[in-house]
């Protein structure tokens, strides 16, 4: 692909002016310390056991995921634009998640199939009719965001889409935030050319916005994060997130419920918890429920819940609107419920459910990445241009037979930004999640995690499938 | 603080001080076993006294010296192994990392890395009781350092109190199994030579035998190594100082349903407080040490009830 965006270098006239000074810098700097300081990272995530557990490699398998030296770069301006795009989409699919829950305004006007929400695995019936407080569902959104030109636009006129809406337990923002720590480890004299926005006060406003959701009438609330234990891939995050918020990070097992009231064991007795910070999906919260063989859940939490006695982060339910088959409908949710037009576009999407939109997508594929509505982390996926003839004729038999599955996208060529490989410097696709807080407002640290495909070529940025991340700085004014 | 995090944090103290004495009481068998010939019993006593002789008969069969080293030492296929220890305070460590500080866990993290490094060495081929008693000094060493990191590192709260809980129970315990090996089988010893040899090796398996000349300056005798083992209140490994500290760390911790836990513990404090030498000799040694092996365990398992494993 020839229009692919380089977040550094314009296409004429060297380096864009918000990389200038690094660019410079970094031509100063000798290859060695170059190589010293990426020792000195590695030596420093290993250390503090910064990893994420690998599943099924053994005992003790904890990989690093690799941690690029040259940041992300974001001006004022661009990320001005974002931050009021994401509070606009955040608070429209906030709005859709209350409806699809309560009135169903959006459904009686015709905007979405019903069947599209009702038959969706992710649509719990439990929530029907439910009150949450403030009406947030999702208190904690990662909102995939990349930069790209589309088919048959130049590089230089590229731009933010949405790529995915992460409404479940969106992970990675540890690595916001140790990301930037290492940088100013490294190399402190780039603070003092540039102006950095900090990120360091998220895990405060994370701690305030749960405070926010606390049920009514409760004053000081006792909030806990939730982890499926030491196992799990994202242990270190949620120990992390724990500790910087000063919250206790419980298991299931230590928590449980007496009186309609939810309980954890302490060693001054039981002490009620009030709002659940959880990092398990909904399907095992709770056995009597959900998932009868969770044994990472809470017996009785759901009644709990359902009585208004405590609050979960993010709500049940809210994965009936971060689906791939109700991505398409976002920009509308946005008109639908704030009378305004989407200030950050939808990546164009073909819904094969559609007879037209099908055989468009059939017809096309060897262009197209094509998607599982229910798929993530990368997997289930079809990106056309990588493909084989095979690939694709064997692709379209497994479209052809359950289109209701499957949507697809004109492959974007992403933005690439440089990052060091084993070749030396070379550009490599990003693409960006910000966190977003909603509780009685919204709120969120300034730019995200930018992740990083570190295989020539590769669209894949997920930790899983070998990606790496960088620091993101977003400019002062 | 979460039950379940008390209870990783007091067993990580636990196993680390369990394989520290696990270590000392090799050492002390290997001395013993040197200076005596024939002195094939202690390998029995120290298996005797962890309770593991039938797990070991039913491996090994017949009692040798490197056999008993390797199955206390290096053994992952004995559950009360040094190796096991360590890998129990790992796992309880690692459950808990956001608690201690980032120096305990890599402290604790490095020693179970480098202890099965070693110990895969240490099992294959012929390996000299010598070897292996260079594994049991390092393995004391590293316990020094976990608990020098947790007093220089660690904020002196709750999760600090359970830490040292575990550690000055295991302690208790351990110290009392260590001066009942000397006793169990063996006294009295033959004559007086060996007796001398016996007492001096449990001293300084318990680094105490200069302490010893220091406090008494004068020859050794079992009635002082009794009084210093057990009643010394400035002996750092005496079942008086180990039972100081847990009185006062149950103080320290003290819930709504602690007080009979606190009582108990007290009672056996301030028996060895105001006990004397005299009246627990007379009462015979082992039968002393078996009755406070009882207590402690007693204790173990109320402290547990009442802050670690609570029934909701």
């Amino acid at each position: 692909m020839k229009n692919i965006f380089d977040e550094m270098h314009a296409q004429k006239g060297g380096a864009r002016t918000h990389y200038a000074q690094y660019q410079e810098w970094l031509g100063q700097m000798p290859a060695a310390t170059i190589v010293q300081k990426r020792a000195e990272a590695d030596s420093a995530f290993h250390r503090y056991g910064i990893t994420f557990a690998v599943y099924g490699e053994g005992e003790g398998t904890e990989r690093l995921i690799p941690f690029d030296i040259i940041p992300r770069i974001i001006p004022a301006a661009e990320w001005d634009k974002m931050e009021r795009g994401l509070r606009q989409r955040v608070n429209a699919l906030n709005m859709f998640l209350h409806d699809v829950y309560g009135e169903q305004r959006i459904i009686q006007a015709g905007l979405i199939p019903a069947e599209q929400v009702f038959c969706n695995a992710q649509y719990r019936p439990e929530m029907q009719g439910l009150a949450v407080r403030n009406n947030i569902y999702a208190h904690i959104a990662g909102i995939d965001i990349v930069r790209a030109a589309k088919p048959g636009q130049s590089a230089e006129e590229a731009d933010y889409y949405v790529l995915e809406d992460n409404l479940r337990v969106p992970s990675g923002v540890s690595y916001m935030l140790e990301n930037r720590r290492m940088m100013m480890r490294l190399f402190p004299e780039l603070f003092g050319r540039y102006s950095v926005a900090p990120v360091e006060h998220y895990p405060d406003l994370l701690l305030d916005t749960l405070r926010q959701v606390a049920p009514a009438g409760v004053d000081d609330p006792t909030v806990v994060v939730l982890t499926p234990g030491a196992y799990n891939s994202a242990y270190f995050e949620h120990a992390f997130l724990a500790q910087q918020m000063g919250i206790e990070l419980v298991e299931g097992k230590d928590m449980f419920v007496h009186d309609e009231t939810l309980f954890m064991r302490t060693t001054q007795g039981p002490k009620r918890v009030d709002v659940i910070y959880r990092r398990i999906d909904d399907d095992f919260l709770d056995p009597l429920t959900f998932r009868a063989d969770s044994a990472l859940g809470v017996p009785g939490l759901l009644s709990v819940y359902r009585e208004g006695r405590v609050t979960l982060a993010n709500a049940v339910g809210t994965g009936v609107a971060d689906d791939k088959s109700i991505y398409p409908y976002v920009p509308d949710m946005i008109r639908f419920y704030l009378s305004e037009e989407p200030i950050i576009a939808n990546v164009p999407t073909f819904q094969c459910r559609k007879p037209d939109e099908l055989s468009y997508t059939l017809a096309n594929m060897k262009d197209l990445v094509v998607k599982e509505t229910h798929g993530a982390g990368g997997y289930g996926m079809l990106v056309g241009p990588a493909s084989t003839r095979q690939e694709i004729d064997d692709f379209k038999l497994r479209v052809q037979a359950q289109p209701d599955k499957y949507i697809a996208q004109p492959t974007l060529a992403l933005s690439a930004c440089p990052t060091f490989v084993e070749s030396g410097v070379a550009p490599r696709h990003i693409d960006l999640r910000p966190f977003v807080l909603s509780g009685k407002e919204v709120r969120m640290a300034p730019g995200g995690l930018t992740r990083v495909a570190l295989k020539a070529g590769s669209l894949v940025v997920n930790s899983s499938q070998g990606g790496g991340t960088k620091d993101t700085w977003v400019l002062g004014k | 603080m979460l039950s379940r995090t008390a209870d990783s944090l007091y067993w990580m103290a636990r196993y680390t001080e369990r394989a520290e004495n696990i270590a000392r009481l090799m050492e002390v068998s290997y001395r013993m076993s040197l200076q005596m010939h024939g002195g094939g019993g202690y390998w029995g006593a120290a298996l005797g006294i962890t309770g593991l002789e039938a797990a070991y008969s039913a491996k090994h069969g017949e009692i040798s010296a490197n056999d008993v080293l390797r199955f206390m030492g290096t053994d992952f296929g004995n559950p009360s192994s040094i190796l096991s220890c360590l890998k129990s305070a790992r796992e309880n460590c690692h459950a808990v990392r956001g608690t201690v500080t980032s120096e305990v866990w890599e402290t604790i993290n490095t020693t179970w890395l480098e202890a099965r490094a070693s110990a895969t060495s240490l099992m294959q081929g012929d390996v000299s009781g010598s070897e292996l008693t260079k594994y049991f000094e390092w393995v004391k060493f590293r316990s020094h350092l976990s608990r020098g990191v947790t007093v220089g590192t660690m904020l002196q709260d709750e999760a600090f109190h359970f830490i040292r809980l575990g550690t000055f129970l295991e302690r208790a315990d351990n110290t009392a199994r260590l001066l009942d090996v000397k006793y169990d089988d063996l006294a009295p010893a033959e004559d007086a030579r060996n007796e001398y040899y016996e007492w001096g090796a449990l001293l300084r398996s318990l680094s105490s035998f200069e302490i010893y000349r220091k406090v008494y300056r004068d020859v050794i005798t079992p009635n002082r190594v009794a009084e210093l083992l057990i009643l010394r209140d400035d002996m750092p490994r005496s079942l008086h100082a180990c039972m100081k500290e847990v009185d006062q760390i149950l103080g320290q911790v003290a819930n709504a349903r602690s007080a009979e836990t606190r009582r108990m513990a007290g009672r056996v404090y301030s028996s060895l407080r105001y006990g004397r030498i005299d009246d627990i000799l007379s009462v015979g040694l082992h039968d002393y040490l078996t009755d406070f092996l009882t207590n402690t365990a007693n204790l173990g398992n109320r402290i547990a009830q009442d802050f670690l494993v609570p029934m909701a």
